[in-house]
């Protein structure tokens, strides 16, 4: 697990060749299939706050995210040790013999051993967690240079002994006497090996999330068809972003006996007449989720360099993008399981005093298809924000032409600590693509939590 | 293009309008040649069909008439489960009796999977048996162990069982909210379900035959052997008269006796409980002004710990206040335990287990009691003690809150005789163990608001429990119905029967306790601390055996099960339960002369019964009760009355007044003065026409 966050953190700048590569990127790969967003005029020319450090994304790379099974090595560059103040690392299924992975990482990356590291973890937030605490400590003035990202790596899970043998090995550690020990082998029984896997399901509820995100659809009248039309756009989009090259932030990483992967092994844009042949994933045999409208589990990294900005700009640095509000929700993780977007969206929005068309870009976190439209569907419903978020007026309708343009989990790929990166990233980078201001950028997480932040828009 | 027609049971008992609506309706989808198959639904959520409507049965007068019903149930099930065009029952909320008779004559079965939706046969429990093809349905659908469990019980089935038993082929999870309320939308979706399975069964896309496992293909196969049908059938029968004692008619009878089974005694006895546990579920004193949130109890021991765990069970918030951290801890551990067998019976996940349980927080001071809008005490049963509670929690308390005193026979004036404001005090009788035993007896004074007893009953309804509202006076009802009867007890064991034989005349007249055992887990000094309150108030009315047994017991510790030794030696781990010998000693130097013209066996029974059900009616006579309906329910649910006898109130009716009277004369003649029947009961006796029910 160690080795791919090692090399996404080989991969950052030392210096700002990365961000002249990308800047040096032709214009002319900017036609959409889905129009191109119109820059709206602001209500606010920017939200920089009196008093509080500006703090921006210097840049982002992940490694591409891969269909679970294959993991590697390959690129290395000089990375600037001294330079880095803290590194915080989001990841989700962990590893016992790694539970600060940040720091291991951090290590065997070549990162000074004086630079502190610590992990975090809030589900498929991971990620978003480790990039707001970071920019925590450079807004309190604590640190000037974080490094913040996300790892996970489903093709190797832990898997633990049952209770029964894990007691048994532990009371067997403490016995001291032949006798003891032997009484205590006595009460080995086969079922002891019987394993106990790490689930994808809710602890409290004991369901599944593609289980809970069916009952979602289906209370929001989301069908199948719909789902698997919203999931074509996501890998369409995903696929001329890719074929254009705009996923920039992708480095590429040779797995160990294995070819070197340069691209999301994810992406594959199929037919709705195919994805109709599908059966449904969880609720069977009448459910609506299916593998071809969920997000697939993927092993990924991602890291970003995160700076307040005079320091950036003092190393000679030029900033992708400033990092400003943001907030974290929570809520029934049973029947609101994914709805995380749609408390925390009109949150956010408020609190940087923006309204829906200030925003010239949206990256959600798509988990599920129906996850996603479940979330327009709450948003644009008076009967649900009134009842359930205390709201006077709806939301509002997200205008799909500005919305995950360049593919999101479902086609690339969702590895849990890593997507958050990957958010911010493609936000920033589209904001400079497509020319507008400010990006909206949200994601749900398991134990019905949510996040919003706001990503503005570096001045060229 | 198949076409679909829903129509939707207005009403959710089975009636004789609704059977005939529903066969034109049923008629005219086999008729049609548009239509190819049927989804039956309800749009009422929380109840597919509850069942065959009861008053259709209780009207019938004679038997041939209530098989009549039955019969016609039969036809209509047997034209449904015969249909070529599939028909689909979705299911969600209550599908009982009649209305899983319905479900299993279908081709195929939906349930919404939520706590709401039970499916089960429950008429054992009224006297009879499941009439319109259930006894040949379901052990087809579920196997014959099963099905004889369902029918013998009556034992509801949650929908995720039932599915792993065959009894439905599909379940829905309840959906959240979405763009409409939850409810609402969760049966939408189980009709859009139920549709798209309807058309697969119509397309032949579906099969409705079942895979069954190896176990039950087992089973069937051993069903057909004749030898191993008789040993089960023998099993069955032995387990029902071990549990019935052969005082329930119905479970051994077969289907074609339904009808007389219908008319029997004991059957109508069940109805009138069955109707009177629904009239003491309602909250007739209106909704509250404020609704109880926070809930403060006084005392965290046996009482005071099962109040909070129903309290919390149903999501209020509850303080639990104790004098000392040992009792306190005793207590939470209690309310936990009590919790965590819900977990190993599966019925509670373990996160909703500790979710439950941080509605619970536990004290030993006055923290946060401003906040709260109801105080239960439960303190020790002592005049003073509790004057000095309610002292001290009104003086904390705001003015809304309401002061309820849990008792078994303090009179709450005399509690409230302290209070700046009695309108607020009113008491909460629960009966011990409070998460197992159903009732709660409310006792109002002379000062006590509407309000307040409207607040008390809403608090009662939320823990779950059937209640019954009774004025205040020494006993209230059920402790000043049962102490007549435990004096009787006493006397007869001085008579030299021991307890053993007591426990079993009591046991096999329909008590599920026998009157020894009962005295042991009420506890020894409990019942005499009443026997001697009472005995003040009452004077000669309620004295028969000598009190000095008792106290006697309690002066060597023998108060029953919580000290380990009673009349009974008890044991942890133990069940079998041995005579305590110590007794003898004590029984032998109060020894009475028995009298031999009272002392059969059939006389020891009927000396106890009436006692008890004289007081009972005094106690209507006298206004503590007010009506004979609760006075039923108070008894049976909360003195283990006889329930195939319905109450003292229903006994009288069915047994008859007269004879009641004649045998209380009988006794008098040998004992006095406690076997005098009251003034209503001779009323009844003196006109033939009166009834205490209708």
């Amino acid at each position: 697990m160690t080795s791919i966050l090692t090399y996404t953190f080989k991969s950052l700048p030392s210096t700002s060749k990365w961000a002249l590569r990308f800047s040096l990127r032709p214009l002319s790969c900017s036609s959409q299939l889905w129009a191109a967003p119109a820059v709206q005029t602001k209500s606010k020319k920017t939200l920089a706050k009196p008093n509080i450090r500006n703090i921006v994304v210097v840049d982002g790379v992940r490694i591409p995210f891969l269909l679970s099974g294959t993991s590697g090595l390959l690129h290395r560059t000089n990375v600037p040790k001294e330079v880095v103040d803290y590194i915080i690392f989001g990841t989700v299924v962990q590893e016992v013999k790694t539970s600060n992975v940040a720091r291991e990482a951090a290590l065997g990356a070549g990162f000074s051993d004086k630079t502190p590291a610590h992990t975090v973890t809030m589900a498929c937030i991971s990620a978003n967690q480790a990039m707001t605490t970071g920019v925590g400590l450079i807004a309190s003035g604590q640190c000037d240079v974080i490094v913040a990202g996300g790892v996970e790596l489903m093709s190797d899970v832990p898997i633990r002994h049952s209770r029964k043998m894990r007691k048994m090995m532990l009371d067997l550690n403490k016995a001291k006497t032949l006798g003891q020990r032997l009484s205590l082998i006595s009460k080995f029984r086969l079922n002891f090996l019987s394993p106990e896997l790490p689930a994808v399901a809710e602890f409290s509820t004991n369901e599944t999330m593609g289980h809970s995100a069916d009952r979602l659809a289906a209370a929001f009248a989301v069908s199948r068809l719909e789902q698997d039309e919203y999931a074509l756009r996501s890998h369409t989009l995903a696929k001329k972003a890719q074929d254009e090259g705009l996923l920039s932030d992708v480095v590429p990483f040779k797995v160990p006996g294995k070819d070197t992967v340069t691209k999301d092994s994810g992406i594959r844009p199929s037919s709705l007449e195919q994805m109709a042949k599908l059966k449904p994933a969880f609720i069977k045999p009448y459910g609506t989720v299916t593998a071809a409208n969920s997000s697939f589990l993927t092993d990924g990294a991602s890291a970003m360099l995160i700076m307040a900005e005079e320091k950036a700009l003092a190393m000679g640095y030029k900033p992708k993008a400033y990092l400003r509000d943001f907030v974290y929700v929570s809520q029934d993780p049973k029947d609101q399981l994914l709805l995380g977007p749609t408390y925390a969206t009109p949150k956010v929005l408020e609190k940087a005093g923006l309204t829906m068309n200030d925003i010239d870009v949206f990256e959600f976190h798509e988990a599920f298809s129906g996850q996603i439209l479940a979330n327009f569907k709450a948003m644009d419903s008076d009967w649900f924000t009134q009842n359930y978020m205390g709201r006077k007026t709806k939301v509002g309708s997200l205008p799909l032409e500005k919305f995950n343009n360049w593919g999101g989990s479902l086609s690339l790929g969702h590895p849990f600590g890593a997507t958050g990166c990957r958010l911010v990233m493609a936000a920033a980078n589209r904001l400079r693509k497509e020319g507008g201001q400010y990006s909206l950028v949200a994601a749900c997480a398991a134990g019905g939590q949510g996040h919003a932040m706001i990503v503005e828009a570096y001045p060229k | 293009m198949p076409r679909f027609i829903y129509f939707s049971l207005q009403v959710n008992t089975l009636n004789k309008e609704l059977q005939s609506e529903f066969i034109e309706v049923m008629n005219e989808i086999w008729a049609s040649d548009q239509i190819r198959s049927a989804v039956l639904i309800s749009s009422k959520p929380g109840c597919f069909v509850a069942g065959a409507d009861i008053n259709m049965l209780a009207a019938c007068k004679t038997p041939q008439e209530a098989a009549q019903v039955s019969q016609e149930g039969q036809k209509m099930f047997e034209k449904l489960e015969k249909s070529t065009k599939p028909i689909v029952a979705a299911i969600s909320g209550s599908c009982l009796g009649g209305g899983l008779e319905l479900a299993i004559s279908c081709q195929y079965r939906i349930a919404i999977k939520d706590r709401k939706t039970v499916l089960g046969v429950p008429e054992v429990l009224l006297g009879i048996l499941p009439g319109a093809g259930g006894t040949q349905r379901l052990p087809k659908m579920v196997g014959v162990p099963a099905a004889f469990d369902m029918m013998l019980t009556g034992r509801s089935i949650r929908a995720d069982r039932a599915k792993k038993m065959g009894l439905v082929d599909q379940l829905v999870e309840p959906l959240g909210p979405g763009l409409k309320p939850p409810e609402e939308r969760t049966i939408e979706y189980l009709e859009e379900v139920a549709v798209s399975f309807a058309k697969g069964l119509a397309d032949k896309k579906i099969s409705s035959k079942r895979n069954k496992g190896l176990m039950e293909k087992l089973t069937s196969y051993a069903m057909t052997i004749p030898f191993v049908r008789q040993q089960i059938y023998k099993k069955v029968e032995e387990q029902v008269q071990k549990q019935t004692k052969g005082l329930y008619p119905a479970p051994l009878k077969i289907i074609d006796k339904f009808g007389e089974l219908a008319m029997t005694k004991e059957s109508k006895a069940l109805m009138g409980l069955y109707h009177g546990q629904v009239l003491c579920k309602k909250n007739k004193f209106g909704a509250p002004q404020k609704e109880v949130k926070q809930l403060a109890i006084l005392g965290a021991g046996l009482m005071g710990a099962g109040i909070a765990q129903v309290s919390v069970d149903k999501g209020l918030n509850t303080i639990l206040k104790d004098a000392t951290l040992a009792g306190l801890g005793r207590g939470q551990q209690q309310v936990f335990k009590g919790l965590n067998d819900k977990v190993k019976k599966k019925a509670l996940t373990s996160f909703e287990r500790d979710s439950i349980f941080s509605n619970l927080t536990g004290q030993l001071d006055y923290q946060n009691f401003e906040k709260a809008d109801m105080v239960i005490e439960a303190v020790f049963e002592d005049l003073s003690l509790k004057h000095k509670v309610l002292k001290e929690v009104e003086a904390v308390i705001p003015d809304h809150c309401v002061f309820a005193s849990n008792t078994s026979a303090l009179p709450i004036n005399e509690i409230a005789a302290v209070s700046k404001r009695p309108e607020k005090v009113i008491g909460m009788h629960y009966f011990s163990p409070v998460d197992k035993m159903q009732l709660l007896e409310i006792i109002t004074t002379q000062k006590t608001s509407k309000d307040t007893t409207a607040s008390a009953v809403a608090v009662g309804l939320k823990q779950g429990k059937v209640i019954v509202v009774v004025k205040d006076g020494p006993g209230f009802y059920t402790t000043r119905c049962l102490a007549p009867m435990m004096s009787e007890v006493i006397r007869i064991l001085q008579e030299g029967v021991g307890p053993k034989k007591l426990d079993s005349l009591t046991t096999s007249f329909g008590f599920p306790v026998g009157a020894a055992t009962l005295a042991d887990e009420v506890g020894v000094d409990v019942a005499k601390h009443v026997a001697e309150d009472l005995g003040k108030a009452f004077g000669e009315r309620f004295g028969g055996g000598s009190l000095e047994l008792l106290q006697q017991m309690v002066a060597k510790g023998f108060l029953g099960r919580k000290s380990g030794k009673g009349f009974y030696i008890y044991q942890e781990g133990s069940k079998d339960k041995n005579l305590n010998s110590d007794m003898d000693s004590i029984l032998a130097g109060l020894k009475l002369p028995a009298r031999p013209e009272v002392s059969s066996d059939e006389d020891i029974q009927y000396r106890l019964v009436t006692r008890f059900v004289n007081e009972a009616v005094m106690c209507l006579q006298e206004g503590i009760l007010a009506t004979p309906a609760e006075g039923d329910i108070g008894a049976v649910f909360g003195l283990g009355f006889p329930p195939c006898l319905g109450g003292p109130f229903r006994f009288v009716d069915l047994y008859g007044a007269q004879k009641v009277v004649d045998r209380l004369r009988k006794y008098e003649a040998a004992y006095g003065k406690q076997f005098t029947p009251c003034q209503l009961l001779i009323d009844h006796a003196n006109s033939p026409g009166k009834k205490f029910y209708p």
